[in-house]
């Protein structure tokens, strides 16, 4: 009976191929049956690359069998694989998620010198003194007054933010962007938040409420699933 | 058994000397046994201000390599019988000072003494954690400059890793008109930023100098401000609740009068 089941399903949609790969049969099976089908479809040279995206179902997949997956899609045809979509995750990768999608409270004053780092998003109870410096892979948030260096998405995620009760920062840095003080001497201002800016790439600062406007999903867990 | 207070700023220069002097003999003038340790290596001072250098025979390094018992390094002042100094080695090197030593030497004056105020060099090297380790508390000095409050900040960042009790704040060199016209960074500001108790603040008076000059701390000249600003500090480190010292300068009676009558002052 099992033989006469389908171990992969190619189904045509308007964004390109979607292949659901049976979760029952073994990894070799797959990689045998991917071969004979996709060299049976004939593409000629003439056309446009075509998305694939792969549904696994309940299986996982190693990084190495993925990158396996993939070069054989690849080499055979005028494919390119752009997801690959499972519904399980390993343990490791489930924390790592997690990490990253948390909020950490810290109660603590960053002094001169001292330099503060988390995965996720940081929630400090306290000041950040100037010559002090605070790091998170996510957004950083301060019920106080910052006026060192604060660098929010610290792993890349130029959607972070970062927001203080009082923002008089000497540096502001959100992904790989940096802006700095001017050189003369300018009040804080209460409340606010700095944020990427998408049309000219770089950082602006504005109303915490204006900032919530722009970035609806900051504090979603997906948004973090996705960047983190 | 006594306390151990360290007194030290990061940055040189803003009265950690002179602070260590007075408050020891403020301490003193209220009948507390207090004994003074200098702890900065090669550049000593305490015993100046102190007007006590010509007395030295042994030193802190001398008690270490244990040249001598601690009670013979010891030096008694010339105002008080329970005030004593333990002089900072002039031509021994940095490095023989160590932190079991200073423990030592502290848990031993302890016995003898209510408070040992420790006179901590500049910096944050081997010589600064020296000073810290034997210490129970410590007290920061800074002045109203920025330089001088951004060490301070690092100082208590460093001291909140060290088995120590919360240090406390005393803002020195406080130029009253500065601060008014906001060329000085004000005291609610610098406390504020480094968020610890404020133990005291001191106004910059040309008294402290002329005293230190002279050998006598300007703590034993009641007609100074400044000496005022130190016996207030005694007093809150013996729990007392002192309020802080009107900064403001006393007008004349002559500009009094003038107020009075709507005059410009």
């Amino acid at each position: 009976m099992t033989t006469n089941l389908q171990k992969i399903t190619i189904k045509g949609t308007r964004d390109g191929l979607t292949l659901y790969i049976n979760d029952q049969c073994s990894f070799d099976d797959i990689l045998r049956d991917l071969q004979d089908k996709i060299s049976m479809n004939g593409i000629t040279d003439d056309q446009p690359m075509i998305g694939v995206t792969i549904k696994l179902g309940n299986r996982y997949l190693t990084e190495e069998q993925q990158t396996h997956l993939r070069t054989i899609i690849r080499e055979k045809q005028k494919l390119d694989v752009e997801h690959i979509e499972s519904n399980v995750m390993s343990k490791e990768e489930a924390m790592q998620w997690k990490e990253e999608a948390e909020i950490r409270p810290v109660t603590k004053v960053v002094r001169s010198g001292q330099v503060y780092e988390v995965k996720g998003d940081l929630l400090l109870l306290g000041d950040v003194n100037p010559g002090g410096k605070v790091i998170a892979s996510g957004n950083i948030f301060i019920m106080g007054s910052l006026k060192g260096v604060a660098h929010a998405g610290a792993e890349g995620d130029p959607y972070a933010v970062i927001a203080a009760s009082y923002m008089q920062p000497s540096q502001l840095r959100i992904a790989e962007s940096i802006s700095r003080a001017p050189d003369h001497e300018v009040n804080g201002v209460y409340m606010e938040c700095g944020y990427v800016d998408e049309t000219d790439n770089k950082i602006r600062i504005d109303r915490l409420q204006d900032v919530i406007r722009k970035r609806p999903e900051m504090t979603s867990f997906e948004r973090r699933m996705l960047n983190g | 058994m006594g306390e151990a207070i360290v007194i030290t700023s990061g940055k040189g220069g803003v009265g950690k000397t002179t602070t260590s002097a007075n408050l020891g003999t403020a301490l003193a003038l209220q009948d507390k046994k207090v004994c003074l340790i200098d702890t900065d290596i090669g550049l000593r001072n305490l015993d100046v201000i102190m007007g006590l250098e010509n007395r030295i025979i042994y030193d802190i390094i001398d008690v270490i390599q244990e040249r001598c018992k601690t009670q013979q390094a010891l030096i008694k002042d010339k105002r008080f019988d329970c005030l004593h100094l333990l002089p900072a080695a002039q031509t021994s090197d940095k490095s023989d000072l160590t932190t079991d030593g200073m423990e030592r030497i502290v848990d031993e004056l302890k016995q003898d003494f209510d408070y040992i105020i420790i006179d901590c060099p500049a910096g944050i090297e081997q010589g600064f954690k020296n000073a810290v380790f034997g210490a129970d508390q410590a007290i920061v000095v800074t002045t109203p400059e920025k330089s001088s409050v951004r060490d301070a900040d690092r100082i208590i960042g460093l001291l909140e890793q060290e088995n120590i009790e919360a240090p406390k704040l005393v803002i020195n060199r406080i130029r009253n008109h500065m601060m008014q016209n906001g060329d000085m960074l004000d005291v609610d500001e610098i406390v504020s930023i480094l968020s610890i108790d404020l133990l005291g603040i001191v106004i910059d008076d040309e008294a402290v100098i002329k005293a230190s000059n002279h050998g006598e701390p300007v703590a034993l000249k009641p007609d100074t401000k400044a000496a005022l600003a130190y016996r207030n500090i005694a007093r809150r480190i013996l729990g007392e609740s002192v309020p802080l010292l009107n900064i403001e300068d006393e007008k004349s009676m002559l500009a009094k009068v003038k107020q009075f009558f709507g005059l410009r002052a």
